[in-house]
């Protein structure tokens, strides 16, 4: 059992910050507001999560401008995209091990 | 962690890469008002070369009496509009039940990949309409349409391609028929639109 518990990533325990990682896999890139309508989590929340994500270098950020306003495009980094399949893996492992 | 929680995290995951990368509120209730329009139109557009010409069979035979033309082409106008309109309020509202916001980048990408192949579409169908090579004119509108909704089918259900190739291979068909071009038209905007409607609704909508 503790063997794949050491598999999960501390930086998915999280609930959003998982959730922001699959839309980031499933999506090329997605925008902080649009991130934030579909995850329904306030500026806040969703700001130090996504900090979080990238200090891991989990997630790469694209700022730009929209005319007046700031338009920042998230997408996952590579390091990112094999952390979460990893993470996605050991909950899979933890599965059938419960069934064992 | 219990079994229980890695089962629903799985299934969260899994619901949020769907619902982030397809749209999923489109409604079929509005395929089926599309094929009724059509159906409507195709009716109308059918007394009016009937009554000019007493049968439908060879559409060359319309070319001397381009009014005929102008107003089969204006019908169609109007269908289109009206489809248009009435996707995009239904789906709207649809979206708004669920309680999703309908302008999302998912909706935005699937809008794009439509409003390619059918504004070459269009542009193509007027060109045909000033050279008045009228023949092509109802395959080439199923025609293109098939190619934007197989390519908008990437970012909503994949049903969606299935339509899209059914409107290909009629469009194809017409071409080979341009006498029959209405019969083909009327049942790619017409009967299969209140099929796929009827399917989706039940499927999905409810």
């Amino acid at each position: 059992m503790k063997t794949s518990l050491d598999q999960f990533d501390k930086a998915f325990e999280n609930r959003i910050r998982l959730q922001i990682m699959s839309v980031l896999l499933a999506n090329e890139h997605y925008d902080f507001n649009s991130l934030k309508d579909l995850l329904n989590v306030t500026d806040g929340n969703l700001a130090s999560h996504i900090k979080a994500l990238e200090k891991e270098e989990y997630i790469t950020v694209n700022k730009t401008f929209i005319g007046k306003k700031p338009n920042t495009q998230y997408a996952v980094s590579e390091k990112g995209r094999k952390a979460f399949i990893k993470h996605l893996e050991a909950l899979e492992n933890l599965i059938k091990q419960q069934k064992l | 962690m219990e079994e229980k929680d890695i089962h629903s995290e799985l299934a969260s995951i899994r619901s949020l890469m769907e619902r982030s990368s397809k749209f999923l509120s489109l409604s079929g209730l509005s395929g089926v008002m599309a094929g009724i329009y059509a159906l409507i139109g195709a009716f109308i557009g059918y007394k009016i070369v009937y009554e000019k010409y007493g049968s439908l069979v060879i559409s060359d035979s319309y070319t001397d009496n381009s009014l005929v033309y102008h107003q089969l082409i204006l019908i169609a106008g109007l269908i289109l509009l009206l489809s248009v309109v009435s996707c995009l309020l239904l789906s709207i509202w649809q979206a708004k039940k669920k309680g999703e916001n309908y302008w999302n980048p998912v909706s935005r990408r699937l809008i794009s990949s439509m409003a390619i192949p059918l504004i070459t579409g269009g542009l193509f169908i007027i060109i045909l309409f000033l050279r008045q090579e009228y023949a092509l004119i109802a395959s080439s509108s199923l025609i293109f349409y098939g190619l934007s909704l197989t390519s908008a089918s990437q970012y909503t259900f994949s049903d969606v391609k299935w339509l899209g190739f059914c409107q290909i291979i009629l469009g194809l068909l017409a071409a080979l028929t341009p006498a029959s071009g209405l019969l083909f038209w009327v049942i790619g905007f017409g009967l299969l639109h209140i099929i796929y409607g009827t399917v989706m609704h039940f499927k999905y909508n409810r």
